[in-house]
């Protein structure tokens, strides 16, 4: 709470230097010509008042719990500190459970409640230091600026500067989060490559994580091969193209070359939806309605079909990425230029003819940029294939069966509670790494035709 | 008024050649020069390629071709002029209903082809453009090779039985357009890749390679520097021989070097027709000689 009422000052504090630096800009221009707006003017007083303020604010956010911890640390009983990593761990958790207030579960140590409050104590200090610290600064810095406030003084270019360095923060934060995520799966699945060899984890053809947890217990001792669990996925990709590729581009096509304008207005958005459904809907309408559906006709046809089939979870997953295909297709049709059809209608092609010939290879690489996002849309797909295709990693071409796929594999691996270093855990951050690495060529190699498409027409 | 209905009359007529007739309905009027709105000169011809009566285009609720009527005789080249917006591009784009392809377009009156109603209701549009041909404003060659830019027409319409046949086609067209030295080494790379020039000459090609008999061409060089319009425009003169010929042009050097007869057209009405060195010298109607002296436009 009074946590946010620093930054709320800080705030207001700004909104006064705002104004404060309008006023003197104009006050100071007395009829000579400003070399910027009195509105960059106070914008630039404003924002050298809140960047110090803010940087304090969230120096203090970042370090002032590690900092107190080790200030208070320092002052426990050495023999408290002397008993490992581990036990140091531990300490840290109750005290900080202590100062947050929730009661332990455990007798509380007395040196330790007391090291709390301590604790307490000094935050609160540290927190008052530092609101005094950053109004300060913000007023300090405030008033520099406003008293170098001239004619001459370039407020505008200063504050594009500015917003120049806040855009390019946020898009590092974005990079760098990112960076952060694959990172850590990498290391996670270095730990992995130490137990279980790539090759075998890229080559081998079972998939059985299960291990036994202690060296008495009788169980398999698990293989990680994850070429079947690879298939699946793949498999069911394949049918969900299949599927959302001429049903989406045919859509695409009519929406963009027949439908009047009052159908495309409602029919585009209409299709859309299909994108918002959320994927557990799709889920259980796979699981509940293709899915037996397709078994019956199945049995009917005298097949065997498992209930739980690929051909289920593909089918219905197809239909959920229509408006992947469809959407992206219709606006690179769309930005075919008329001038291309014209030229073909000029030379007595029809309609049919204009589109097959002359607009689809116009517009053939951005739809194969939408394919290829779809195609890495169903690949990542776990929700649906969870409720309709199964668990069983089996290696098989028929889509009839059940069968799993990547991303199913990893929801069961870490759904429940599990050590953390068993190479059963340890195989869901190397399954992650392997989706990622084949989403992420599938999405250069749409990039790639996508910006190639650019070059193409104009 | 009586001058109006007069040329309301002849326009009712199916053949005139009322080009006499004309001046002296102009010359009996009070002012020498008319400041109305029918048209002056010599519209008709005898023996039209193409007869054009009481035209009249709208895009929704606006009227952008008012009662439009001219011939087209074989063989020439017809110069459009006029300021922006009047109605040239509409016009043009009626004489081989491209104007199809636009939802909110209305188009009324009646344009023969060699006799055959254009607008009728068994005429299929396909063929009719395969005999006018159309080349746009701005260069729009297909994202495909040379080679099959100029081979697209004659392979939907069946024009070649054989690779060896369509290969002389293309020989053919790309030399009439006076671009085969350029590019004969080159024919399978994308016609996107040549210069402004080109790339119109090649669309000028890719249009005579379904041989039509009338080629539109809506200001086929204001993309142009001055010597590939000069290209062009030799181009034009020599495809002249075989061609008709309407193009729409806002240089009026232009129209005076290629076309034979030149039209005016002024806020969708026709304003006056006439042989192109007798409209430049000796313009009939004030707004023509406005427009051609510069006073507006
Ligand atoms: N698709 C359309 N929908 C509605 N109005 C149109 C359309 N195309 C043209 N118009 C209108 O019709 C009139 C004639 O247009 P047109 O393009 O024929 O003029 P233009 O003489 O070719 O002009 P420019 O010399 O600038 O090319 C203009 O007022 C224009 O606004
Ligand atoms: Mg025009």
């Amino acid at each position: 709470m009074s946590f946010l009422v620093v930054p709320c000052l800080l705030l207001l504090l700004a909104s006064v230097a705002f104004v404060q630096g309008k006023r003197r800009a104009l006050a100071v221009a007395a009829g000579e010509r400003l070399h910027s707006r009195p509105w960059y003017h106070g914008m630039l007083v404003a924002l050298w008042c809140l960047i110090p303020g803010l940087l304090i604010y969230l120096l203090w956010v970042f370090f002032a719990d590690s900092i107190l911890t080790r200030l208070v640390l320092q002052e426990l009983p050495r023999e408290m500190l002397a008993r490992g990593a581990a036990q140091k761990t531990l300490l840290v958790n109750d005290l900080h459970n202590l100062v947050a207030g929730h009661v332990a579960a455990r007798d509380i140590d007395p040196v330790l409640q007391q090291a709390a409050d301590h604790y307490r104590a000094l935050a609160a200090t540290g927190r008052m230091f530092m609101a005094f610290l950053m109004l300060g600064t913000a007023v300090l810095s405030a008033a520099l600026v406003y008293f170098r406030i001239s004619p001459d003084l370039r407020s505008r270019n200063h504050v594009e500067q500015i917003i120049r360095v806040g855009l390019l923060l946020c898009s590092t934060v974005a990079v760098l989060t990112t960076i952060g995520i694959v990172l850590s799966v990498l290391f996670e699945s270095i730990r992995f490559f130490r137990q279980v060899p790539l090759a075998e984890f890229l080559f081998g053809l079972k998939w059985s994580p299960q291990m036994a947890m202690r060296a008495d217990q009788v169980a398999s001792s698990g293989s990680f091969g994850a070429v079947p669990v690879l298939a699946g996925t793949f498999m069911i990709s394949a049918i969900a193209l299949a599927v959302a590729v001429p049903v989406g581009l045919m859509s695409a096509i009519y929406l963009s070359e027949y439908a009047a304008p009052g159908v495309r207005t409602w029919a585009k958005p209409a299709m859309e939806i299909l994108a918002g459904v959320p994927t557990v809907v799709y889920g259980f309408f796979a699981a509940l309605v293709v899915a037996p559906c397709i078994r019956d006709v199945g049995t009917m046809a005298g097949l065997d079909v498992s209930s739980e089939s690929a051909l289920a979870a593909g089918l219905v997953m197809g239909i959920m990425i229509i408006p992947f295909v469809s959407s992206l297709s219709d606006d690179v049709i769309n930005a075919v230029p008329q001038s291309l059809r014209d030229g073909s209608y000029g030379l007595g092609a029809t309609r049919s003819e204009t589109i097959i010939h002359v607009v689809l290879p116009a517009a053939l690489p951005g739809i194969v940029g939408g394919i290829l996002l779809a195609a890495s849309r169903a690949i990542g797909e776990t929700m649906i294939v969870v409720m309709a295709a199964g668990l069983s990693a089996r290696l098989t071409a028929n889509p009839l069966e059940a069968v799993t796929t990547v991303t199913v594999q990893i929801v069961t691996l870490l759904v429940g509670d599990q050590e953390f270093d068993s190479p059963k855990t340890l195989a869901a951050f190397a399954l992650g790494l392997l989706l990622f690495v084949v989403t992420l060529l599938l999405n250069v190699v749409a990039l790639y035709v996508v910006r190639r498409y650019r070059e193409e027409y104009e | 008024m009586d001058a109006a209905q007069a040329v309301l009359k002849i326009s009712d007529m199916p053949f005139p050649a009322v080009d006499e007739q004309q001046g002296t309905v102009e010359g009996a009027g009070p002012a020498p020069r008319a400041d109305n709105r029918d048209t002056v000169g010599e519209p008709f011809v005898e023996d039209p390629r193409m007869t054009c009566r009481d035209v009249n285009v709208y895009y929704g609720e606006k009227h952008a071709i008012r009662d439009v009527s001219i011939d087209i005789a074989h063989n020439e080249v017809l110069a459009m002029i006029g300021p922006s917006g009047c109605g040239k591009s509409t016009f043009l784009r009626c004489l081989n209903r491209m104007n199809d392809t636009v939802d909110t377009c209305r188009v009324s009156g009646r344009i023969l082809l060699d006799g055959l109603d254009i607008y009728g209701r068994l005429v299929d549009v396909v063929p009719l453009r395969a005999r006018v041909g159309m080349v746009f404003q701005k260069p729009n060659p297909f994202p495909k090779s040379i080679y099959d830019n100029i081979a697209y027409g004659p392979r939907i319409h069946g024009l070649a039985e054989s690779r060896s046949e369509l290969d002389g086609i293309v020989e053919n067209s790309l030399k009439k357009a006076g671009l085969w030295q350029e590019v004969h080494d080159r024919l399978d790379q994308p016609g996107t890749g040549l210069s402004g020039g080109q790339q119109q000459r090649l669309c000028i090609a890719r249009a005579i390679a379904v041989q039509p008999e009338v080629i539109l061409m809506d200001e086929p060089c204001s993309a142009l520097d001055p010597i590939a319009t000069a290209t062009v425009e030799d181009l034009i003169a020599e495809l002249r021989e075989q061609y008709t010929i309407v193009i729409v042009t806002h240089n009026m050097q232009q129209a005076a070097r290629v076309s034979r007869r030149t039209a005016y057209f002024h806020l969708g009405a026709l304003i006056e027709v006439g042989p192109t060195d007798r409209i430049f010298t000796n313009p009939r109607h004030r707004l023509t000689e406005d427009y051609i002296t510069g006073r507006f436009g």
